[in-house]
């Protein structure tokens, strides 16, 4: 059957000598365990910051938006900020689990089911903050378009604003639809080898009574392959649509076409950055080296090194743009964006983006695990001064110089952020303790062509010449 | 409810069964199903499964997500309300594409995963019976359904010979009902009461 094989320049993509029982165990044992101490530490800790987030956010809606350091000048800070930033994350999730199926790489199998995770929490983050920045919070529903008593009136459909509402909210069903139903057969495996009585109950319930039958899979497979093929052009739009919040106003720094592509380079490029972090963090308390190998890491640092050099590419077109328009006022906003009273930001932008993921274009850096994390958490904290440049340093300096103003943030604003950490990483770890966190049906699919106890079994085919090998598999 | 009676071929590997799978079809016996614990590519051409039109069904769900934006966004600014922003059009094509394009794929993505839960008649609270607790692990299974003008010795013994690890006769309900899986199903004793 398996003449379907695999070249030996390609890395295995399962390490160890599994057979598809191993996998099970390997991915299901976690489950079924006891969560170890690092798992309490950070599962109370990210509690904490969520607690904090809250007691924020209960001050802000108590006192209102005056609690914030925004200003008549700068009317959008840290909360928009955010906002653009948790979406960004949210989209490598997406490229990894639709955009690379659709292009066929295996690699996607070890890590498609973290990062789909990771993008259904970065996009709850982010929706939080536009619907706090609306101010009078309990009005949010407005922006829904229903039969209202005041006319009814409906919102305004032309307003990329409004556009954001329906491509954030569709985002976040699809991206949900598509994470769940990988989930169904793999919560079955795990009822079906249930022990206790509310771990048969939950997962049950949660597999929606899947047995694995031929039709089931062949309506399954046609399933995943059309919402990959949705998600694909949905996930480009988004954050195309995040960035004409921008693009469609005419403020010097954000009027420019550059923008979409610009921003979805850049959120898959943050994106990247938080599933290295996570993953490396999961592979390493959770042992599951064998699954999420150095290739795998590897193979992201090329998708940071790649999207890092086009947001580079970016920002160098904006400058050259600034000065190639002849428009007093882009040139301006881009003088002072490099030695303005924020020069900082825009520098820690250009060094944590664009500097330093160049270091990725060497081998043994890309596969080196401690070097890896580092840059990852170096890269997204470029990717909030990116967020932070484009906003504040857009806005703080407007066309009229009487009413330039400075921003910085108040408490509020701050743990505000830090309570979606604490909401991120909260369900990160409720993920991580009772999700199977590697797909376990499409790891086994992968097994016999990838990996590596199979494809040992291929040496002998491989040291064939290309003759004996036809010779030997023809049809005579 | 309709119980009836299966016989039940495990196999270890997918190399095995895909023969396997070919004797049963050629040998007359009613094939029932194939359980597997993971998407086995060509196993429904094998079992002569037809195609899945899944994916017709996400194109007109998609077609009325377009439809249904376009339509109202026409509607709620040609007629219902018309607004006049600076001077624009009232219709104003380019700039209903977005919510077009998203509730386009929203539409297509929430009707195909219904379907797909409707056409599989899986959702939370249904159980069906497992022929074999490591179907969803690292056992594929093969079911023939048997009626009184087979002998049940007869069919064990030609699985046997289509390479299978395990044979055995099961009673089982064929489709689908409300249970709890932490429980046990009293279903069988009726059935077997009856057949003995």
């Amino acid at each position: 059957m398996h003449l379907k094989y695999e070249s030996f320049v390609r890395e295995p993509l399962v390490d160890g000598d599994k057979d598809y029982h191993q996998i099970t165990e390997d991915i299901v044992r976690p489950i079924e365990a006891k969560p170890g101490r690092m798992w309490y530490v950070g599962f109370f800790f990210s509690l904490a910051l969520l607690a904090f987030g809250i007691f924020s956010v209960t001050w802000f809606v108590y006192w209102g938006l005056g609690t914030w350091g925004l200003n008549r000048t700068v009317g959008w800070g840290w909360d928009i900020t955010n906002f653009v930033w948790w979406v960004g994350i949210g989209h490598a999730g997406t490229l990894i689990s639709a955009i690379l199926l659709l292009f066929r790489q295996g690699w996607r199998t070890g890590v498609n089911r973290a990062a789909e995770a990771m993008t259904i929490f970065a996009v709850m983050c982010a929706g939080q903050f536009p619907i706090f920045h609306m101010g009078r919070v309990w009005d949010g529903f407005f922006v829904l378009p229903y039969p209202n008593t005041r006319g009814p009136l409906w919102p305004n459909f032309n307003s990329a604003l409004l556009w954001d509402v329906f491509a954030i909210s569709t985002y976040f069903t699809v991206s949900l639809l598509f994470w769940y139903s990988g989930l169904i057969p793999d919560f079955a495996t795990i009822r079906d080898r249930a022990k206790t009585k509310f771990r048969k109950l939950s997962y049950g319930l949660a597999s929606f009574g899947w047995t694995g039958s031929a039709k089931n899979w062949q309506r399954h497979e046609a399933l995943s392959l059309v919402l990959a093929g949705l998600s694909t052009p949905l996930v480009l739009s988004v954050h195309t649509i995040v960035s004409f919040d921008f693009a469609t106003s005419v403020i010097p720094g954000w009027h420019t076409t550059i923008f979409p592509p610009y921003f979805v380079a850049g959120a898959i490029f943050s994106g990247f950055a938080m599933v290295q972090t996570l993953l490396i963090m999961c592979r390493s308390i959770m042992g599951l080296e064998e699954y999420i190998t150095i290739g795998h890491i590897e193979a992201m640092n090329k998708v940071i090194v790649l999207t890092g050099s086009i947001v580079g590419v970016a920002y160098l077109t904006e400058l050259f743009m600034a000065w190639y328009s002849q428009v007093v006022y882009e040139q301006d906003a881009f003088n002072w964006r490099i030695m303005g009273p924020y020069w900082w930001s825009y520098w820690a932008m250009m060094t944590c983006n664009v500097v330093s993921p160049q270091l990725f274009w060497f081998k043994k850096l890309r596969r080196n695990i401690v070097f890896t994390f580092i840059m990852s958490i170096v890269v997204n904290i470029g990717m909030w001064f990116e967020r932070f440049v484009i906003i504040v340093t857009s806005l703080y300096r407007d066309y009229l110089p009487s009413s330039w103003s400075y921003y910085s943030p108040d408490w509020p604003e701050v743990g505000f952020y830090l309570g979606t950490f604490g909401l991120f990483f909260t369900c990160f770890f409720l993920f991580a303790k009772y999700f199977p966190v590697i797909a376990i049906a499409e790891i086994k699919f992968v097994l016999k062509t990838s990996g590596a106890n199979y494809k040992k079994k291929m040496e002998k085919i491989e040291e064939q010449s290309t003759e004996q090998f036809v010779e030997e598999h023809a049809h005579h | 409810m309709s119980v009836k009676k299966f016989a039940v071929a495990t196999y270890l590997d997918e190399e095995v069964l895909f023969p396997a799978v070919k004797k049963v079809r050629h040998s007359g016996y009613k094939m029932h199903n194939v359980y597997t614990p993971f998407p086995v590519h060509g196993l429904d051409q094998e079992m002569g499964l037809k195609e899945t039109d899944l994916h017709v069904a996400g194109f007109v769900y998609g077609l009325t997500g377009t439809a249904t934006a376009l339509s109202f966004m026409s509607w709620v600014f040609l007629s219902d309300w018309p607004i006049n922003f600076g001077g624009k059009p009232y219709f104003a094509l380019p700039a209903f594409i977005p919510i077009t394009f998203e509730l386009t794929v929203l539409f297509a993505a929430v009707g195909m995963v219904l379907t797909f839960c409707y056409l599989n008649q899986i959702m939370p609270g249904v159980k069906k019976h497992i022929f074999h607790p490591r179907q969803t692990d690292d056992t594929f299974v093969l079911t023939i359904e048997m009626n009184d003008h087979v002998s049940e010795q007869e069919v064990l013994d030609f699985l046997k010979t289509t390479g299978a690890s395990e044979t055995y006769i099961d009673v089982a309900e064929e489709g689908w009902w409300y249970g709890r899986w932490d429980k046990e199903d009293d279903y069988k004793k009726g059935f077997v009461s009856a057949h003995s």
